[in-house]
């Protein structure tokens, strides 16, 4: 005999264009972790959004019964009164705020008619406690890493009592040890009686901690693993997502050449104004060579980003203090993200809301933007032309959208990260960095997204690849460089990398921390 | 994709109609009000000679509109085209009264003296970083203290160029052998249908070359038509008074050079992204700087062109000049069309936009309502449109 907290029956949820939701069964039992899984664009996302009153009551068809009976919320906050939280793919944090504040906010404690700001701060240092983080509640949430923004979120959810928690990708963005600590913590909140729906691309970490998989397919649930019966396998996972069998995750590269080395860093260092002048790379040295992979493997904070970022076009207006920058054994100087893309280097942002997209524009849109040089008739744009170079990418890297002048703010997390990479490919580089290029993207794209780059480097691009996701950076590299504290710490050919090395020389500056 | 093709007629209009319900809704908006006036005005509203003055009266309004509609959709703003404009039309009144520079020259004159204006407050905001409120807002207090500085000891100039008047009072030649109806102006009218037909039907084919998706033929003669009656009733009207107006002409040229740019150019790509994510265009390589600055020497040319219209049309420069131009040309864009949080924004649907705005102040001046009342009006119209424009926009979403 099964309880059930939560029975979604039916759901049907359209858009314009798009069912995303067709006759969605879901049900989830008191006190377990139960993880939804699926392609990009399958509609965990969307179902999750039901559930919370994100899509109120009314335009959606079916039921959602919870506790036993039928919910009509007309909103979150109606959600959050049945202490439904949901911790979103995009974090919600006000960056300017500090940790008590936006863990009380929308909740606020109340004296009166004032806010009772010390027993928010005394209760703010508790949820932080129950979260392990061991911060001070009064500084600001910019100052934290994403890891730490994501135990904050969780803190903000425990504050409001939660009894059913729904975290959508919450280790999308986060490294290999704040992932795991975070799964601890979703263990001992099931302990002390919280139920969670987690959605994760993670497949691996699923395994490890699922009670019950969900799995959903274009809109439909395909089916319900008990993992308590016997031991799923990632495989079987994969085959009711994908719906066929996946043998490699890791598409084989064809033999080939390294030519001439295509892009070099030499004792490159980096200060940032915006941090009292502090430096942030020190002396990195580094080198990719004609049609060669390689990673840069690192800690969050480990300054990969901000090496990517001082390279293409220093637009976030670091000091370059020493160093030079050669492509292709000339020296070059680039003064914008412009000049970085004549020269032949693009960069895929890791952050797609922020910087990398314009989510309000369509796909051909953001798909060309960088490169209408190549779209050009005369004095004007040849649409047409945009639409065949749009509809190919849309094609070839299987961007899930009814057409190309579907809005990018409308497209699943991981369908925007593919237009994020259509549109540097499209641009034709001669040097690529990708910046966590699979983030929140399924085991079909990323197969899709890893041929691409194979088939990239077999043409001669070189392709510098920063990753959290270890196995990734292992899987695809040649070579691979390990970054801490903006000191490169190591550098790996394929066969001598393992996990251990890697980790060893990623935790190596951790001597210097403040 | 081709489900379309097997539509019927009536749910392919319909699918039309709800896919752009923001941009007609605009439409019956303004032929709702201008049905109203000419209802309460008993025909007066509609009449030839009105339809002309209202034209003449707008230009200006038309004008400054499309320049800040690109401002807008970069998310900028600039609050100093008003007296921008009121200074610029006294700068030319002096020159040519009071330095006997011909009208041609003072007219160039002018439209540098706007551009430098722009470099100057474009400047403060892309290279020192003011933001545009507070840079235009100083700008706002400059310009009306050089405004009423440079009339000071004349008072109003009255201008007696006849060149320079007829901008904004006089209509094109007709043909030597004139008839009752202005045969030029219906001649043009002609052209421009041909010319808009040929380039529809040049569009169609290009895309049918390519195998995209077209609406049916049906939709598209119904369109046709319908584009080229509107068309050929203006003309007609026009051509019942005295043909088209000078104003008519400058301002469909700088509309024609604006629309050519904001959809077809690289430039105007550039500018829709950095309305939508500045940081997003940077990063794909774009100059949100020099863009930024090019927007508001833009705008601020226009302003100076939106001021020689307004002197012409009063002939004279007086110091009262300019004064709330920027709420209308705001209002224009905004119930044109141009999104709140920028990004979005066409400077077509602006002139729609400004002959809504014109259309209030013309018909509520022929009805005899008072300037107070007007000015409520209009912000009571405003605030529907961009609530009307927030809602659908969301409902899309
Ligand atoms: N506001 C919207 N308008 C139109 N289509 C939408 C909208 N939101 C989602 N969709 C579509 O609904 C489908 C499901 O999207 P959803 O975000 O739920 O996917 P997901 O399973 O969470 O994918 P991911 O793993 O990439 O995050 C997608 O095809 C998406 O394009
Ligand atoms: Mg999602």
């Amino acid at each position: 005999m099964s309880d059930y907290i939560l029975e979604m029956r039916n759901i049907v949820k359209e858009f314009p264009g798009v069912r995303a939701l067709d006759n969605v069964n879901f049900r989830v039992q008191r006190g377990e972790i139960h993880c939804l899984v699926g392609e990009n664009g399958a509609g965990k996302s969307t179902l999750m959004k039901v559930l919370s009153g994100v899509y109120p009551h009314g335009t959606y068809e079916g039921d959602i019964v919870y506790n036993g009976e039928v919910m009509n919320f007309k909103s979150i906050a109606d959600s959050e009164a049945k202490e439904i939280a949901i911790i979103y793919q995009e974090l919600a944090l006000i960056p300017e705020l500090s940790l008590y504040e936006n863990i009380y906010y929308g909740h606020e404690i109340v004296k009166g008619h004032k806010i009772d700001w010390n027993e928010t701060i005394v209760r703010a240092k508790e949820m932080l406690d129950k979260v392990r983080l061991n911060a001070d509640p009064s500084m600001k949430v910019k100052e934290l890493g994403v890891g730490n923004q994501q135990l904050v979120e969780i803190a903000k959810a425990l504050s409001k009592n939660v009894k059913l928690l729904i975290l959508d990708e919450p280790t999308a963005a986060l490294n290999e040890d704040d992932s795991q600590n975070l799964l601890q913590l979703i263990r001992e909140l099931k302990e002390s009686g919280v139920t969670c729906i987690m959605i994760s691309h993670k497949l691996r970490e699923i395994t490890a901690i699922a009670d019950t998989i969900t799995v959903l397919r274009d809109g439909a649930t395909i089916c319900s693993i008990d993992c308590h019966e016997y031991e799923v396998t990632e495989a079987e996972i994969i085959k009711h997502m994908v719906g066929r069998e996946m043998d490699n995750i890791y598409p084989p590269r064809a033999e080939h050449e390294f030519g001439d080395i295509a892009f070099e860093l030499k004792d490159w260092t980096v200060v940032d104004p915006a941090k009292d002048g502090r430096e942030i790379l020190h002396h990195v040295n580094i080198n990719v060579r004609k049609g060669e992979i390689v990673g840069l493997q690192g800690l969050m904070g480990a300054g990969r980003t901000e090496l990517a970022l001082s390279v293409f076009g220093n637009t976030a207006g670091y000091k370059i203090t020493s160093g030079e920058m050669y492509m292709d054994g000339k020296q070059v100087h680039f003064k914008s993200a412009r000049s970085a893309i004549d020269g032949g280097l693009a960069y895929v942002s890791e952050d797609r809301k922020g910087n990398g997209l314009i989510l309000i524009q369509d796909i051909k849109y953001n798909i060309t933007i960088a490169n209408l040089q190549a779209l050009m008739s005369g004095t004007s744009v040849n649409k047409n032309e945009e639409i065949m170079q749009a509809n190919y990418y849309k094609d070839s890297i299987n961007i899930k959208a009814p057409s190309v002048e579907q809005l990018v703010g409308n497209l699943s997390g991981g369908n925007q990260q593919k237009v994020q990479v259509a549109k540097w490919m499209f641009v034709k580089p001669n040097v690529l960095i990708l910046d966590e290029p699979t983030r929140g993207i399924d085991v079909g794209a990323k197969f899709e997204i890893y041929t691409l780059m194979n088939r990239l480097v077999e043409e001669g691009m070189s392709i510098i690849m920063i990753s959290s996701e270890l196995p990734e950076v292992l899987g695809m590299s040649d070579r691979l460089y390990v970054m801490s504290e903006g000191t490169i710490t190591g550098e790996l050919t394929a066969e001598e990398a393992t996990e251990e090395r890697v980790m060893a020389m990623a935790i190596k500056g951790g001597a210097q921390d403040e | 994709m081709n489900e379309q093709k097997n539509m019927s007629l009536g749910q392919e209009l319909v699918t039309l109609l709800k896919t752009n319900i923001r941009d007609y809704m605009m439409y019956i908006a303004l032929v709702v009000i201008m049905a109203f006036f000419s209802w309460r005005t008993n025909g007066g509203f509609i009449s030839a000679r009105n339809i002309s003055n209202l034209i003449n009266q707008a230009g200006y309004v038309a004008i400054l509109a499309i320049g800040m509609t690109i401002i807008l959709i970069i998310k900028h703003i600039d609050l100093s085209v008003g007296y921008v404009a009121g200074f610029c039309g006294a700068v030319a009144a002096i020159l040519m009264t009071q330095h006997g520079v011909n009208e041609w020259l003072t007219i160039l004159i002018v439209l540098i003296l706007g551009a430098l204006i722009g470099l100057y407050q474009g400047t403060l905001v892309t290279r020192v970083g003011v933001p545009a409120f507070v840079a235009t807002l100083a700008g706002q207090f400059m310009f009306r203290g050089l405004l009423s500085l440079s009339l000071e000891s004349t008072g109003t100039i009255i201008v007696p160029n006849k060149g320079f008047n007829a901008l904004s009072n006089g209509f094109i030649p007709d043909l030597p052998f004139g008839t009752d109806l202005h045969m030029l102006t219906l001649i043009i009218g002609v052209v421009l249908v041909v010319a808009m037909i040929y380039s529809q039907l040049k569009e169609r084919r290009n895309k049918q070359k390519y195998n995209f998706q077209v609406s049916s033929n049906a939709v598209f003669i119904i369109k046709m038509v319908a584009f080229a009656a509107i068309i050929m009733i203006i003309m007609y009207t026009l051509a019942d008074y005295s043909g088209i107006p000078w104003t008519a002409v400058i301002v469909g040229v700088v509309l024609f050079a604006y629309n050519y740019v904001l959809n077809q150019t690289r430039l105007g790509r550039y500018v829709y992204g950095i309305g939508g994510n500045d940081q997003a265009a940077e990063l794909s390589g774009i100059n949100v700087k020099r863009v930024t600055l090019y927007a508001f020497i833009s705008v601020s040319t226009l302003a100076a062109l939106a001021g020689v219209l307004f002197t012409s049309r009063l002939q004279s420069a007086t110091p009262q000049a300019g004064l709330g131009f920027e709420l209308d040309a705001i209002a224009s864009s905004y119930i044109g069309g141009v999104a709140v949080s920028g990004g979005i924004g066409r400077v077509t649907n602006t002139i729609i936009g400004s002959l809504v705005i014109m259309s209030l102040t013309n018909g509520m001046n022929l009805m005899g309502v008072g300037i107070s009342y007007q000015y409520i009006v209009k912000g009571i119209i405003f605030i529907i449109a961009v609530a009307f424009d927030i809602r659908t926009r969301k409902s899309v979403r």
